[in-house]
């Protein structure tokens, strides 16, 4: 049986974990990121959360146990060496803490996949995505270079925008790639990371909400100016968007004519090296 | 005439000018066969075949100074097989090839600390220019050099970090035997980490490196002739890895003495076993690959150039199947010497050894399973990413043995908390933090904001500087008045765990919020709502700074100007190492012991783990 040692652990830890898990559970979605800006968005503050519940019972024993241990079992100061019990093993212990943390981790892995296999969560899936939400989708190209991005809406005509704007409540299929190093596209309030890679259609999915400011990043090192390669993007009203990309569509048509030919892939020039 | 002869023969003095000499050999070789490049920097008059010749040349002519060829040439002329390197007598011994692994793991203390304080230097270099968000203080291509540096070099030389002082010296002394197994390796492992360490400090020269300790294609591709020293840097790095762990495999496996059999093994062996396998298995892969990216560079080849053939992807996923053991070899040794410590200052036995044994070989295990998940957005391979989601948690499973061995040894123990207990403890808080964000960053819907960002950087500086530092630290306070005979000054060594303990968490606690709020990592600049954040952390890691040199005060005044005599056995450990006097004589033991016990025999009345017999002192 156990000890009142292991009796009052254990009683603290439920003590505790009673009232932090549900604490957890309520608040910490408040201050997660990314927060709102996308669905994509709000199921990883989800997923967050659910995580962050999940591991609270772990941290509340850990800091139950060595609170405890280090605080009751220290040795008499100035007291001569005496050695503690000679405890060398216990499987119920064993079992249990294997079990324990075997079935979170599973349940953890699962879940992650399970979320992950819906719609992608924002993430770059590559040339051939697996997670494909259903609906009718925008395409945007996403093409990075040393040290900006550029926006390509292939279905308006191929218009070219040093600057993302995005429709409110559409499904949105970004396709990354990049003209020279490997670099990352980071839309943080959309919940989208997906690398840039020369040569690589990397394609990820976001459905967007209501209107919203987002900071492009680039999340991968790539170069002398990679701190400053960001851009702040927009997600603005349907109505809207149709006569912003009707006027870019306008703008742009004089210079349409000498882009290269729309792409889902293009390659680096290639280096010229010495020998 | 004495003075003379000391500096003309095989030592660090010749190794250096035969380093320089052999320089200048490879790059004015390397242009006889190449012609300077015209076009490619065109001002300057070299190419990038005479910048590898060169470092190579160099590197062969330090080993050659320091005598390595002596050896092999003596054997091939017909010399019958000596050890006498190791005779050399005196401080001279510290200076070269010493074969003696006490020697060499006193090296490894003395060479890696240097390199960890230039490493550290570089850190406070990074925060400096962080302190403000558009105010440059070094020009961007200097800034990403020093990131560069800073993370090659702690990845780079901190592999070594306690398998190089604490392996090459405990090792042979923990298993009972007199000398590692191959001792000239031995010490080649060490020279070739330093040679490698000043060539990354070279890279100043050639213009540096913009991809950080990663050197992804095609940036690697198009960076500066800087580029080839983090190249051959990490190239040697990996030889001396490979090396040092087929050392500490064959000495662990075969060199053990009578009765010490694998239940026996104290668990920091099992640590340094669990660790030299991956350096084996996972350091070959680095060389190859960086020798693929230096052909790239040199010899027109295309591994790496997606434009005429290659793959970037190819450089990204060899790396990380090296990458991501490695930084495992730089965890492992951290769990092995908190589990060796706990017992110590618990007064207790070690909890479930057998659990903690194959907590250590499961990590080993599944951590060459895991390297996708630093790809999980990079566009390859999308369908595995639940398999790697799944084989990075269930890491957490065997990383969990080690914590629930440490918590129930600590358990109804009788604690003291001597400096090397204290580091051990907070090992666990820091790495349990590590571990908790780990998780956020191993499940790929939340690792969609915190991948590449200051959130990450944090999660790796906590499991790495505060799980290897921070047990490198712990084994320094508890071996080093072994290793040295003299005491360190145990008031200045809780000073330094309390500030540094204090300060690495308030320096790298507020950098998961960094990241949280869309910092990415090795940014020069960064949006002005950050300005606190950063601005904090740039002071702290100040503070942290000097909290180090607090540890180099204590470390010079006690071993170079108190030189308080260390007792034999200072902590009342029943190992066998604290049964030699200290510091330990040049052949160990006069008689091979033979082992009754594993070193955990705490409260259980047993004798002392070790008895002396079999065979005389001077055998080997």
């Amino acid at each position: 049986m156990l000890s009142s040692d292991g009796r009052r652990v254990i009683a603290a830890w439920i003590a505790l974990s009673v009232i932090a898990t549900p604490l957890v559970a309520i608040f910490f979605d408040r201050v997660i990121p990314p927060g709102n800006g996308s669905v994509q968005a709000s199921e990883q503050v989800v997923d967050n959360s659910v995580m962050m519940a999940i591991l609270t019972p772990v941290i509340c024993l850990l800091i139950v146990v060595f609170v405890y241990v280090c605080v009751t079992h220290r040795a008499p100061k100035g007291a001569p060496l005496t050695d503690g019990p000679p405890l060398r093993n216990d499987p119920t212990v064993q079992v249990y803490w294997i079990a324990i943390t075997s079935i979170t981790v599973l349940f953890l892995a699962g879940f992650g996949s399970y979320r992950l296999l819906q719609n992608g969560s924002g993430g770059g899936q590559g040339p051939s995505p697996i997670a494909v939400p259903k609906g009718p989708k925008l395409q945007v190209q996403v093409i990075a270079q040393q040290w900006q991005f550029t926006y390509r809406y292939p279905s308006y005509g191929g218009v070219e925008t040093p600057q993302l704007m995005l429709p409110s409540d559409t499904l949105i299929e970004l396709h990354v790639t990049s003209l020279d190093a490997i670099h990352s596209f980071w839309a943080y309030e959309l919940g989208v990371k997906a690398d840039a890679n020369p040569g690589v259609d990397n394609i990820a999915f976001v459905k967007t909400k209501g209107p919203l400011a987002i900071h492009v990043r680039c999340a991968e090192l790539c170069g002398l100016w990679h701190g400053y390669m960001y851009d702040i993007g927009h997600v603005i009203p349907q109505t809207q968007f149709a006569s912003w990309i009707k006027s870019q569509q306008r703008d742009f048509a004089p210079v349409a004519k000498y882009l290269p030919k729309y792409s889902t892939t293009y390659y680096p020039d290639p280096q010229r090296r010495a020998g | 005439m004495t003075l003379a002869r000391r500096l003309v023969g095989f030592n660090l003095l010749t190794a250096c000018v035969l380093g320089v000499g052999g320089w200048y050999v490879g790059w004015f070789a390397a242009h006889l066969v190449a012609g300077p490049s015209l076009d490619y920097f065109g001002d300057i008059d070299f190419n990038e075949l005479s910048i590898v010749m060169a470092y190579l040349c160099g590197v062969l002519g330090f080993l050659l100074g320091l005598g390595f060829f002596n050896y092999p040439f003596a054997r091939l002329r017909g010399y019958p097989p000596s050890l006498r390197e190791k005779e050399t007598g005196g401080i001279s011994r510290y200076f070269g090839l010493c074969t003696d692994h006490k020697v060499v793991g006193i090296q490894y203390l003395v060479g890696i600390g240097l390199f960890f304080f230039i490493g550290g230097l570089n850190a406070m270099l990074i925060r400096t220019e962080l302190l403000r968000p558009n105010h440059q203080v070094w020009p961007a291509g200097t800034y990403l050099t020093i990131v560069g540096i800073h993370g090659t070099m702690m990845m780079g030389m901190m592999t070594s970090g306690i398998l190089g002082p604490f392996g090459n010296y405990l090792i042979p002394i923990l298993i009972g035997a007199r000398r590692m197994a191959f001792p000239r390796i031995e010490a080649l492992t060490f020279w070739l980490l330093m040679a490698a360490g000043v060539i990354l400090e070279t890279t100043i020269f050639f213009g540096g490196f913009p991809t950080g300790w990663t050197g992804y294609q095609p940036l690697g591709t198009q960076s500066n002739p800087g580029i080839d020293c983090y190249y051959l840097f990490f190239a040697l790095v990996g030889i001396s890895m490979t090396l040092l762990g087929l050392n500490m495999i064959a000495t662990i496996v075969t060199m053990r003495a009578p009765g010490l059999t694998w239940t026996r093994l104290p668990i920091f062996a099992w640590g340094v076993l669990s660790t030299a396998v991956l350096m084996v298995l996972a350091a070959p892969v680095l060389i190859a690959t960086l020798g693929m990216a230096l052909l790239d560079r040199t010899a027109q080849t295309n591994f790496f150039i997606s434009a005429q053939g290659g793959s970037a992807y190819l450089y990204e996923n060899l790396f990380w199947i090296f990458g991501h053991p490695e930084v495992y070899v730089l965890a492992l040794p951290g769990f092995a010497i908190v589990l060796e410590i706990l017992p110590v200052f618990a007064r207790k036995p070690l909890w479930g050894y057998r659990l903690a044994v194959a907590g250590l070989l499961g990590v080993t295990l599944l951590s060459f399973f895991v390297w996708q998940h630093h790809l999980f957005f990079s566009g390859i391979n999308a369908d595995l990413r639940p398999f790697y989601m799944l084989s990075t948690e269930l890491i957490s499973i065997p990383t969990g043995f080690t914590f629930l061995c440490g918590i129930m040894t600590l358990w109804r123990g009788q604690i003291r908390y001597s400096v090397p207990m204290l580091f051990c403890l907070a090992w666990f808080f820091n790495f349990f933090i590590g571990g908790l964000s780990g998780v956020f960053l191993s499940d790929v819907p939340s690792d969609t904001t915190t991948h590449g960002s200051f959130f990450s950087m944090a999660h790796f500086h906590y499991t790495i500087m505060g799980g290897l530092v921070f047990t490198f630290f712990a084994g320094i306070y508890y071996w080093v008045p072994k290793m040295t005979g003299f005491q360190l000054n145990e008031r200045l060594g809780k000073i330094h765990f309390w500030s540094m303990f204090i300060l690495f968490n308030a320096t790298f606690a507020p950098l998961f919020a960094a990241g949280f709020l869309d910092q990415p990592r090795r940014v020069v600049t960064y949006p002005n709502n950050l300005l606190f954040i950063n601005r904090w952390v740039s002071i702290c890691a100040f503070l942290l700074g000097i909290s180090m040199l607090v540890f180099l005060y204590n470390f010079v005044k006690s071993l170079v100007f108190d030189r308080v005599p260390a007792p034999a056995d200072p902590w009342g450990s029943k190992s066998i190492e604290w049964q030699l006097p200290s510091p330990v004589p040049v052949h160990n033991f006069d008689r091979i012991p033979v082992f009754t016990g594993d070193p955990y025999g705490y409260g259980e009345n047993s004798g002392p783990v070790a008895i002396p017999a079999g065979a005389p002192a001077g055998m080997n």
